[in-house]
């Protein structure tokens, strides 16, 4: 049986060739992306602005319009619609009742609820979030903090375990996936929550594993060629992973894909957001962290002096004994 | 390479089997289980998203709290001032600014009254420091500030009661296995699964329940009632039921709730009305019994939560320490009332500062969509595995389903919750899974390209694959770590299954793979290798 390649051996990229390229094509997506939050906002879910969720899941596609029209009438504050996953599936959103009266947001609900199933029979209320304006203020900067730690975490590690070079790449190239998913959610206008912060989190972990094995690569290679010219050595380095990135990418966008069409529709915007962040981070693994590398002046003479790093067990050249 | 001993062997597939052992429980119906009587079972904990159920934090109103703290001490100081031989005369006394101050009318006694003060704060924290701070200001005036150990301990010991309240008013709800937790030092997360109707819970454990009984003023001229003012020593209350016109009663209360030994639900003999039946202690019986003595033909009014419930006549004595209350119930607001007085009365107000409901039917829709996934991602990765390395992709398909067993065990022993960001986490960690065996494989097809030997490149490929996948892993489970530390429900959830999924798959992926190659390796000791 003839076994799959997806990367053809002796594959020889130029990556490094065009890296003024990249680095161009990178700083205006991120500047572009940036623009796009502060333009257009993050459509954020009650989680971090508080307020009030009712999810409803209609007998047939109902005309938001009159749905709209139908909570108005209310008085119960403005309310924002939107469909998601199926179509019949509404989210509800409304702000909290001003009022400190524990009742009043029990209120609101019956009220909707009682409306809704007046002009819509059948319809059935599957989720309620009620998250209050400090709640909400915790969770963003509890979720700001989480991101942001765990970016310097792996930074700082991966500083103290290579060189300063590949911290600074690695953070660069991580801190560019973060708000590349940002602006990802700020251009489709896709609810904003705390499943969200788990998927930038994750997002952060998959690209760091793809650098690791890149860094890890250009390391050994810089210990086995120690004259060789570090364009070269790079370029050759990503290619010789290159297998390795294409298949594992494959096989989590296979599982990601299965997710966002068969997992329903809470979990829909959780692996949009995945997805994007595998293509954002096998990008910037492969054009911006390893050829920044360059640019910080990384050597391979000046790496492989230190007493510390040649350890007992480092690669050898030539056949076993 | 080749060399792996038996005992290295058997202890690896014995590891792999407790862990998948570990696992099966969960995959019997609760039903069953319930059924035969194995509740002891190690079994993995469905979220409140994925089960259907409410998930409530309540928090605590410090102001409230504050203000309490400081009329308990307003009374503690007229009491004190009282007791002393002679009384100590005090006046201008105001609580504003979170402070008690007032004025020793001579200024001869201050040293005095500050002695007897200090008797009444207590030692808070470790440093030797006191509750209450006790200053002489113009040589006349006592300023008490509650320092941030007193109000912080007077906040702890709040929060037990009422945590222990909310615990009986639930349990009295009747729900089935509810969770109460504190959380930090002023919420309680409050989980309910299964519930569908929230909002009985929230009216239930919103309610303070304070309960007093109080004398109508009947000297209160009606027109200054309606405009809020009422003679010295009474005070104006408004109805619960909107439309009628507050009263006005004595401030002392003859009797409150505290002396209540229980409340139940039951009927007015003669209008057929639901009511509150409830039951003094002896103590409460007997002041109750002499008050209505004294009271007959006046009316007084039941107050809760600072709000009449109602105020008849008393037409005769009310002897044998039981009592009805009644107030327009119906039959569920009623018994709500009844379970609220029978749990005690909260010491501080709680208000629900987030809630999570989902209904029981989105929650098995979830499950649904995310075992469906699961199984549609594990089976493409395992054919793609299986068409990209052939027999070493069959070996890490292997591993990857065993460890998709091995997380669901270990979180079954660890007693963990699945959520669903969790079933995420479970589908990128089969994604993740499959990488540390493509790192392997590809080394394995680099050293085969440079001309080594079969066993020679298994050997080199495992051992450069293996300080990668530990590199890279361990920079992941950094994530993870900083997400269960930081992070509230969906995101904690999220990083259990991630930091479960990170440790068994790297063991899976390069122990349990490399055994299986070298045993293949040693039976066969194939010349070539296709990979």
């Amino acid at each position: 049986m003839r076994l799959l390649k997806l990367v053809p051996d002796n594959t020889n990229i130029g990556f490094v060739r065009v890296r003024f390229i990249a680095f161009v094509i990178t700083a205006l997506l991120t500047i572009a992306s940036l623009a796009v939050v502060g333009a257009r906002g993050l459509n954020m879910g009650v989680d971090f602005v508080g307020g009030l969720m009712i999810e409803a899941k209609f007998q047939t596609v109902p005309q938001l319009d009159a749905v709209r029209s139908n909570i108005d009438g209310l008085g119960v504050g403005v309310s924002s619609l939107q469909q998601f996953g199926d179509p019949k599936t509404v989210s509800i959103r409304l702000p909290i009742p001003e009022s400190s009266d524990e009742g009043a947001t029990n209120a609101v609900v019956s009220k909707v609820s009682a409306s809704l199933v007046k002009q819509f029979p059948g319809v059935t209320f599957t989720r309620y979030d009620t998250v209050s304006g400090k709640v909400s203020e915790e969770l963003i900067q509890n979720g700001v903090l989480a991101v942001i730690l765990a970016v310097l975490g792996i930074a700082i590690f991966s500083w103290l375990r290579y060189e300063w070079q590949f911290g600074v790449s690695t953070f660069v190239a991580i801190v560019h996936d973060v708000l590349m998913t940002l602006g990802f959610f700020a251009l489709t206008q896709l609810e904003f929550d705390l499943n969200i912060v788990a998927a930038v989190l994750t997002i952060i972990g998959y690209s760091i594993n793809d650098k690791m094995v890149i860094d890890d690569r250009i390391r050994e290679n810089m210990r086995k060629y120690r004259q060789m010219d570090m364009k070269a050595l790079i370029d050759l380095s990503v290619n010789e992973t290159l297998p390795r990135t294409v298949m594992t990418s494959v096989t989590v966008m296979l599982a990601l894909g299965a997710l966002l069409l068969f997992g329903g529709h809470v979990l829909r915007g959780f692996a949009a957001a995945m997805m994007l962040g595998i293509v954002v981070g096998t990008y910037s693994s492969v054009y911006v962290s390893s050829s920044l590398l360059i640019t910080l002046g990384l050597e391979p003479q000046r790496f492989s002096a230190k007493p510390k790093e040649s350890r007992p067990d480092a690669e050898r050249v030539g056949p076993q004994p | 390479m080749l060399d792996f001993p038996r005992w290295k062997v058997w202890s690896i597939c014995l590891l792999l089997a407790a862990g998948i052992l570990l696992s099966l429980p969960s995959f019997i119906p609760e039903s069953t289980i319930e059924r035969a009587g194995l509740h002891g079972l190690p079994r993995i904990n469905l979220g409140l998203d994925l089960s259907g159920g409410s998930h409530l934090m309540l928090e605590a109103d410090t102001t409230d709290l504050a203000k309490q703290n400081i009329a308990k001490m307003e009374e503690q100081v007229r009491t004190e001032m009282r007791r002393a031989d002679p009384p100590i005369a005090i006046g201008d006394i105001s609580t504003t600014g979170g402070r008690l101050s007032f004025f020793v009318r001579d200024a001869s006694r201050i040293d005095a009254a500050v002695e007897r003060i200090r008797t009444l704060t207590q030692p808070s924290g470790m440093t030797g420091q006191r509750d209450w701070d006790v200053q002489v200001v113009d040589s006349t005036r006592i300023v008490l500030t509650p320092t941030k150990q007193g109000l912080a301990q007077a906040t702890d010991s709040a929060m037990q009661v009422a945590t222990e309240v909310v615990r009986k008013r639930i349990d009295e709800m009747g729900t089935r296995e509810p969770t109460i937790i504190r959380q930090g030092a002023e919420r309680i997360v409050v989980q309910v699964p299964g519930l569908q109707n929230p909002a009985a819970l929230k009216a239930l454990l919103g309610r303070t329940a304070k309960l007093e009984f109080k004398l109508v003023d009947l000297t209160a001229d009606p027109a200054a009632v309606a405009q809020g003012r009422a003679p010295v020593g009474s005070e104006v209350v408004a109805y619960a039921e909107p439309g009628q016109a507050p009263i006005a009663v004595k401030r002392r209360a003859m009797l409150s709730g505290d002396e209540l030994i229980d409340a139940k639900l039951s009927y007015n003999s003669q209008t057929n009305e639901p009511v509150v039946s409830i039951t003094f202690n002896s103590e409460g019986g007997r002041k109750f019994a002499r008050v209505t003595q004294e009271n007959v033909g006046k009316p007084f009014a039941m107050i809760l939560d600072g709000k009449v419930l109602s105020a008849p006549n008393i037409n005769e004595p009310i002897l044998g320490g039981q009592a009805q209350i009644s107030g327009r119930f119906t039959t569920d607001s009623a018994n709500q009332l009844a379970i609220a007085l029978r749990s005690g009365k909260l010491p501080v107000a709680l208000k629900v500062v987030e809630e999570r409901t989902v209904g029981p039917d989105l929650g098995a829709d979830s499950i649904r969509a995310g075992t469906l996934a699961s199984v549609i991602a594990v089976v493409g990765v395992v054919i793609f595995m299986l068409v990209s390395y052939g027999r070493f992709g069959f070996y890490a398909n292997l591993a990857v389903v065993i460890n998709v067993f091995v997380i669901l065990g270990i979180m079954a022993l660890l007693n963990a919750t699945l959520t669903l960001p969790g079933i995420a986490g479970f589908v990128l960690t089969i994604g993740t899974a499959v990488d540390a065996n493509v790192l392997i494989n590809e080394r394995v097809r680099e050293e085969l390209r440079r001309g080594r030997s079969p066993t020679q490149a298994v050997e080199h490929g495992y051992k450069e694959a293996s300080r990668t996948i530990f590199e890279a892993n361990v920079t992941h489970a950094i994530a993870g770590l900083i997400m269960f530390v930081l992070g509230s429900g969906q995101v904690k959830g999220f990083a259990v299954v991630l930091l479960i999924g990170i440790a068994t798959s790297v063991f899976t992926a390069v122990v349990f793979t490399r055994m299986l190659v070298a045993l293949w390796l040693r039976h066969k000791r194939p010349t070539s290798i296709h990979i």
